[in-house]
């Protein structure tokens, strides 16, 4: 499957936003290890952004970036959401009301709770009634996301935004569950090279296991094995490196996405 | 594209909820007009309200190579995975295209959340931390259920699970559609349970939408939903010519860019799913015999579908909710609803609506409230939830 990449977004420790990261992904600047900045919501009205989930904050900054250079109206585009976790602070409140004699539950933090909620936000921020999914596949829920994304590209013919992210969980989850810092990625895919266009990708799901892209910086490398939604580094830093390239993604225990970058 | 996405055929399906295991004990219920509700006796609510539970759940756990995997969710899908020969299908379709080649897209809207909520209650009184026992990646995680299944069946092809409130299962119809047509896999398992927890109960009396007595959908005295648990699954595979096969026709999905948890008043988004769903069946509003109403009960959310639905199909096409029967079961409700569908086609029938007295003297569209014999050769099921997700699927025969 081919696509083409339209647009990027980025938000991650010491990564803010695509542009300013490409030096660091290259390897052409050093990688400063820092806490994530979200970057406030041009999206969401005043008092939605105070009141906004990081998780909701995070997939809308970054889903966002992906569409500004692009030209492409997000009301029209179909979008894929992909998270390992959903809003784990959320559920954790949740939980935590359940455990206690009350268990008087939030209505707005029980809708919250939905796997789908950043997808929800988005289309009401950007009045999207395009089809929205919101998926999982564990520690491999970059890759799901990539592959759905890809398929709807090729089979609707049509743009489509990959909106992938993950948040840690507090306590006591975090300790089962480590996801060390919040993290969020975006490609605006589409099935044709418009003048936009950065780069095309060759997308292959390949049986079995291969040994996947790693990051040489150790601390990058650090972040993609820790957080499911950096399993998207290499990628980036592939783009980055504006070059032909070759990436190999893990996709569950015995399949691997194989993707073919070529800068336009 | 190499291929139109649709038609594929549901070769295979299971199905249980609070009516029984299997498709026979269905079709029974839903011709009978039988609702499997009860007073809620799952948890101690200090509220009222009725459910839709599976018996025997508690007493089953999984054992073996699956032990990991043990909790409500996983044990309610191998319950739907052990109905209807559903097994035998799949190795079947294993021994024609390898099982590197069948694809598992379920949902799910709180996965083994119940094992969570008692883990929150077992926390360590000194250390705050969760017992040693439970199992994250297995039970709590959104793609536990798609671990469970993919290894249950032994199957090695692509793979996630769609949580998109109580549209999970029905959307993923649609990614089977896509994933058998870009070549991605040859067949796919779709479906998959939700069952219930405090968090879905207690969730909904906060949203002030459960009903105290059984739901009754579209009726005047409406007071909102019944929780179910269910699982269900289909595998999808190319139809084969001539066989009389019942066919996923055309799936259709919108989001409705209004609010978290009401639907659009007049219904939008879920207009926008209903027609995009004829458009890729290439059929027209008459064309459908019956809709399955997604019709939870609540006040709003059977107001805007009526509207949508009278404004799209007129007043005479036959429609109603089996929420009546089995309760809302949430993220399992699309692919409970679509084998009712297929069973409605199969078997010649048009469910009624149990526990709807007289419906809502406002509404337009032509509700059925008793079950009936009909020849039904296309449906529609409607899936809505939180989010404004909206999916619809049109099943016919070839």
């Amino acid at each position: 499957m081919r696509v083409f990449v339209e647009g990027i977004g980025l938000c991650g420790p010491g990564l803010a936003g695509w542009e300013a990261s490409r030096k660091v992904l290259t390897g052409a600047a050093d990688y400063i290890s820092a806490p994530t900045i979200v970057p406030p919501s041009t999206l969401l009205p005043a008092n939605e952004r105070r009141r906004a989930a990081q998780i909701v904050k995070i997939a809308l900054a970054v889903g966002a970036e992906a569409f500004a250079a692009s030209g492409r109206p997000a009301a029209e585009t179909a979008s894929v959401f992909s998270s390992s976790g959903g809003d784990g602070d959320t559920i954790h409140d949740i939980l935590t009301v359940l455990a206690s004699p009350e268990r008087a539950l939030s209505p707005t933090k029980f809708h919250n709770s939905v796997h789908n909620a950043a997808s929800g936000y988005w289309s009401i921020a950007t009045g999207a009634q395009a089809a929205s999914t919101s998926l999982c596949g564990h520690d491999d829920s970059f890759a799901a996301g990539l592959l759905e994304a890809a398929v709807q590209v090729v089979t609707e013919n049509q743009a489509v935004a990959l909106i992938a992210y993950d948040v840690p969980y507090p306590a006591p989850l975090n300790e089962i569950r480590p996801i060390t810092a919040p993290f969020g990625v975006a490609f605006l895919l589409a099935p044709e090279p418009r003048t936009s266009a950065l780069a095309s990708i060759e997308i292959l799901l390949r049986p079995g296991p291969m040994a996947p892209s790693v990051m040489t910086d150790p601390a990058l490398e650090a972040l993609r094995t820790n957080i499911p939604a950096a399993r998207a580094l290499p990628v980036l830093a592939a783009l980055a490196a504006w070059g032909e390239a070759e990436v190999v993604i893990d996709y569950l225990d015995d399949m691997s996405l194989v993707l073919r970058i070529n800068p336009l | 594209m190499r291929f139109a996405p649709y038609p594929l055929a549901m070769r295979a399906m299971s199905v249980v909820t609070c009516l029984g295991d299997g498709q026979a004990a269905h079709v029974a219920a839903l011709q009978e007009g039988r609702s499997g509700l009860a007073p809620c006796g799952f948890d101690t609510l200090p509220f009222p309200a009725y459910v839709g539970e599976v018996p025997g759940l508690d007493n089953d756990p999984l054992r073996g190579e699956l032990a990991g995997f043990d909790c409500r969710n996983n044990r309610l899908a191998m319950r739907a995975l052990d109905t209807d020969d559903f097994v035998s299908a799949v190795a079947s379709a294993k021994d024609r295209y390898g099982a590197a080649r069948i694809g598992v897209f379920l949902g799910t809207s709180t996965s083994g959340l119940l094992q969570t909520e008692t883990a929150y209650r077992e926390r360590d009184r000194a250390t705050g931390l969760l017992p040693p026992s439970f199992d994250y990646a297995r039970t709590h995680n959104t793609y536990a259920l798609g671990a469970f299944v993919r290894q249950a069946l032994g199957l090695a092809g692509p793979a996630f699970v769609v949580s998109t409130a109580c549209a999970a299962t029905s959307k993923v119809f649609g990614n089977a559609a896509r994933m058998i047509a870009a070549g991605m896999c040859d067949a796919a398992i779709v479906g998959g349970a939700d069952t219930l927890c405090a968090t879905t109960l207690f969730g909904f009396q906060a949203l002030g939408v459960m009903a105290e007595g059984p739901c009754r959908p579209f009726d005047t005295e409406r007071s909102g939903i019944s929780i179910g648990e269910a699982a269900g699954f289909v595998l999808l595979e190319w139809p084969r010519p001539g066989e009389g096969e019942i066919l996923l026709l055309g799936v259709g999905e919108s989001a409705d860019a209004y609010h978290m948890s009401s639907p659009h008043p007049e219904g939008a988004g879920a207009r926008l799913a209903m027609e995009r769903a004829l458009h890729a069946a290439g059929l027209r509003a008459a064309d459908i015999d019956y809709i399955n109403l997604h019709g939870t009960a609540t006040l709003v959310g059977d107001a805007a579908e009526d509207c949508a639905v009278s404004g799209l199909f007129g007043t005479a096409q036959k429609c109603n909710s089996t929420k009546g029967y089995t309760g809302h079961t949430l993220g399992a409700s699309g692919v409970v609803e679509a084998v009712f569908s297929a069973l409605a086609i199969q078997n010649g029938f048009l469910p009624g609506s149990p526990h709807t007295q007289s419906v809502d003297p406002a509404f337009r569209s032509r509700y059925v409230l008793a079950p009936q014999a009909a020849q039904v050769n296309r449906v529609m099921s409607n899936s809505f939830g939180f989010g404004g997700v909206n999916c619809s699927l049109v099943l016919g025969r070839a």
